[in-house]
């Protein structure tokens, strides 16, 4: 009897674990709707998210990449900003990157990635970027995830409306928020009006090295041109900017600049002044303004000063340039993927305008013009409109696509996205962001071809939506999907800096094009060792150059000899490693400077300069091997005036 | 009966591990008194050590299951083998002498040249899997043998280098 009491108190124990286990795997499906959103994002261990998406790293001059649609962050790219993790900006073959006409500028407001395209579809070969401070703009190739190239724009300021590509990536365009004297002289602020002036560049693109060159900048009258976008399609061949503060007041813009009921679309007939400048137009002005371009086969930047620029008065080039009345201060301006429809997001406005190219044509070919503004004709507003989405939010101020008839605005003010159709100015759907979404973005959203499944709001204010990391909390973006007729919330995902505009592609465009790792035979940098055969440590003067290698797990050499208090040292170190993912890091006790962080096969150098007598460690910083903790080394720092002799080895013991 | 129980408790045992380790005191004590016996039970270590090893059988796991080795070496490529070693793996490699791995010295006296080949192309699949190449990771303090991504033609111009290391 006890026996069986005790073997049934055996099995009701069983069948207590059985129902606890049960429970809990209940628990985790309950809720049909908030288990489906969840299914939407969750991308399982091992595998990969369909989409890539490229956020701007806002005030932290950098590029993030996240997955999409898990919100996963893969890899924060150093662009316009020192960056310590991979020794962008510290090590001595990315510092030439960071020059300028100011010198070397550190930092950067990044806002505005976007994609290459061919034939008005994202190529997923480079991503574009802006510096919004010190008007720069940054190339990212995408086999590296790599910033290979930064140009500064020269007479621009608040490098704003910027960097959106043309349909076959002719060219990247670089609009100037702030207009200043051009060329820059010492004047009173009170006479803005009539004589400061605002830039438009165009900065054409090498289609095959992808090298960027201004090609001309139109000097446009002093208003701010906030942001612009390319024609596509049928109005290939154009750029559209908008503009505020034509009034042209330069104090308390608030209110001096939000005095006009409209303002204006800037329409840019941009092959039309191309063919003007390829037949000799324009003229050559005295500029100075840095052009940075990293080397893949050499791993190293050089800056070149760049001492004139071709500048482009749009008077003289009749047809190529009309304003577009647009009302209250419009921000976005996006054009749709059939390039017939204009929305000029009217920040201060109640309703949305759009404009129709064909109209805009139109107008142009019968004359219609109001007026003109410094002698740039304005058309009539009713005759370029096409319809206005009537109050459909507050605040309004970005406009993405998502090829089938639809766009989505986000509204500032009354923080939500809304759903729109093109056409006929309906509103269809709308969705609240937590809080205060300032851009969106559609993988492909800029470009005649959008993936219209997702859409990613990058909030402007995050408050309670995370846990709290005291006074600053972190930046957030939403993601939503827009597959069906009601958009649905699926997702908050933290982003780095405070994201501005994001570009996004299929992973499918970039995944097969990534690098795996530098090839040591196609290594051409001047202070590579290409094997241990080559290392060796060479003085010259103050300077000492020290060629070194690293495979799992040893430096070569790892016992230096000969280096004095007041050298400059400078650690030249190859990584001899021709296999995926085995990078080695190195720094060494009291460097003023960044670890370095060594690709396989890439040639990366660090300046040392010894201030204290003694023998100083150095180590792998980079988790490479099992024998990652035994991958150290020694240097013997003697007095300056000592006569240690420069000496250097690597496993001389052993055996 | 008071197997029936016992059997019911492992039951229950193993159910609650499988729900994610609650009451983990149980769970320890319980694995502790059953890991005991096996503790005994390891093996003895082969006292010659892997690279003194000889098996001129194993061919190792790779892309290369078949070479013949005609008895006369190229020259030219031995030549060309040699440069190839100095700049991809002497590193690690002295010829003649234990570095950071072992000597490739008469390398053809104890392994078969198919090892030999499937070891410099496919080094991370044969330390896992290979049991000599397996012995010699432990050997050599777990340095890896690193994929140096060589084309199988000068993976075998090496192997014709490793040829005239008399």
């Amino acid at each position: 009897m006890k026996n069986i009491l005790k073997s049934t108190l055996a099995l009701l124990s069983v069948l207590v674990a059985f129902t606890s286990c049960d429970n809990a795997s209940k628990s985790n499906n309950s809720g049909a709707l908030s288990s489906s959103a969840a299914e939407k994002v969750y991308v399982a261990p091992g595998e990969h998210d369909e989409f890539y998406a490229f956020i701007s790293g806002g005030f932290s001059g950098q590029l993030s990449v996240y997955g999409l649609p898990s919100g996963r962050l893969f890899k924060v790219i150093p662009v316009f900003s020192q960056d310590a993790e991979k020794a962008y900006g510290y090590n001595e073959e990315t510092k030439p990157m960071l020059n300028t006409s100011h010198g070397f500028v550190p930092w950067d407001d990044a806002h505005h990635p976007d994609i290459s395209q061919t034939n008005g579809v994202v190529d997923g070969r480079w991503v574009f970027i802006n510096g919004n401070n010190t008007p720069r703009i940054a190339k990212i190739d995408l086999s590296t995830f790599e910033t290979t190239e930064i140009i500064e724009v020269p007479n621009s300021a608040g490098n704003h409306s910027s960097s959106f590509v043309t349909e076959n990536s002719e060219y990247v365009v670089a609009g100037t928020r702030f207009s200043v004297p051009i060329p820059q002289k010492d004047m009173p602020i009170k006479d803005y009006k009539g004589n400061f002036k605002g830039s438009l560049s165009f900065i054409s693109i090498d289609p095959e090295h992808g090298h960027m060159d201004i090609k001309f900048q139109l000097i446009m009258p002093g208003f701010d041109y906030d942001l612009s976008h390319p024609g596509r399609g049928k109005s290939h061949g154009w750029f559209f900017f908008t503009t505020y503060n034509t009034e042209e007041a330069s104090t308390l813009m608030e209110v001096n600049a939000s005095q006009n009921d409209k303002d204006f679309i800037a329409a840019v007939n941009w092959k039309k002044i191309e063919d003007y400048v390829n037949n000799g137009g324009g003229t050559m002005m005295p500029a100075n303004y840095a052009h940075n371009v990293y080397d893949e086969a050499t791993h190293s930047a050089t800056s070149t000063m760049k001492k004139e620029v071709r500048i482009v008065n749009p008077l003289d080039v009749p047809g190529a340039v009309y304003f577009l009345p647009t009302p209250k201060s419009p921000h976005g301006c996006d054009v749709d993927p059939s390039g017939e429809y204009i929305v000029g997001n009217g920040k201060l406005s109640a309703n949305l305008t759009v404009h129709s190219f064909t109209k805009m044509l139109d107008a142009i070919e019968n004359n219609k013009v109001a007026g003109d503004a410094y002698g740039i004709p304005i058309l009539n507003f009713e005759d370029v409109l096409a319809g206005v989405v009537e109050q459909p939010g507050l605040g309004p101020l970005h406009t993405e696509f998502d090829g089938k008839g639809n766009a989505y605005t986000t509204f500032f003010i009354s923080s939500e996205v809304v759903k729109w159709k093109l056409g006929t100015w309906d509103v269809v759907d709308r969705q609240p962001c937590y809080y205060s979404v300032g851009h969106l973005m559609i993988p492909g959203g800029n470009s005649q071809k959008p993936f219209g499944k997702y859409v990613v709001a990058m909030n402007k204010i995050t408050k309670d939506r995370y846990l709290p990391t005291g006074p600053e909390v972190t930046q957030s973006a939403q993601l939503y999907d827009i597959s069906g007729e009601k958009m649905e919330l699926l997702l908050d995902f933290p982003t780095i800096g405070e994201p501005h505009y994001a570009a996004g592609c299929p992973a499918d465009l970039i995944k097969p094009r990534s690098k795996k790792l530098f090839k040591l035979e196609d290594n051409k940098h001047p202070y590579a060792a290409l094997s241990e055969a080559d290392t060796k440590v060479v003085r010259d003067g103050k300077i000492v150059h020290v060629y070194m290698t690293t495979i799992r797990s040893h430096f070569a050499p790892d016992n230096i000899e000969g280096v004095k208090v007041g050298d400059k040292v400078y650690f030249h170190v190859t990584n001899l490693e021709q296999d995926y993912d085995v990078p080695h890091g190195v720094s060494i006790i009291g460097a003023n400077t960044s670890e370095l962080l060594i690709m396989p096969g890439q040639t990366e150098t660090f300046l040392w300069e010894p201030k204290q007598v003694g023998v100083w460690p150095f180590y792998c910083t980079d988790f490479c091997s099992a024998l990652h903790q035994e991958m150290q080394g020694y240097v013997r720092v003697s007095p300056a005036n000592s006569n240690t002799p420069l000496k250097w080895s690597l496993g001389e013991d052993i055996e | 009966m008071k197997k029936t129980l016992n059997i019911a408790m492992i039951l229950l045992v193993s159910f609650l591990i499988s729900c994610g380790g609650k009451e983990e005191k149980k769970k320890e004590g319980f694995s502790y008194e059953k890991k005991a016996p096996t503790e005994n039970k390891i093996k003895k270590v082969e006292s010659v050590p892997a690279s003194k090893q000889i098996d001129l059988d194993n061919k190792g796991i790779g892309p290369i299951s078949s070479i013949n080795l005609p008895s006369e070496i190229d020259q030219t490529m031995a030549t060309h083998g040699a440069d190839v070693f100095k700049k991809m793996c002497t590193a690690c490699h002295r010829p003649d002498k234990k570095f950071i791995g072992p000597a490739p010295k008469n390398i053809l006296d104890r392994r078969s040249p198919e090892w030999v080949l499937n070891m410099i192309l496919n080094p991370d699949e044969m330390v896992q899997k290979d049991p000599l190449a397996k012995a010699l990771l432990i050997e050599f303090n777990g340095s890896p043998m690193a994929n140096q991504n060589l084309s199988e033609e000068d993976a075998r111009a090496v192997l014709e280098y490793f040829r005239t290391l008399k």
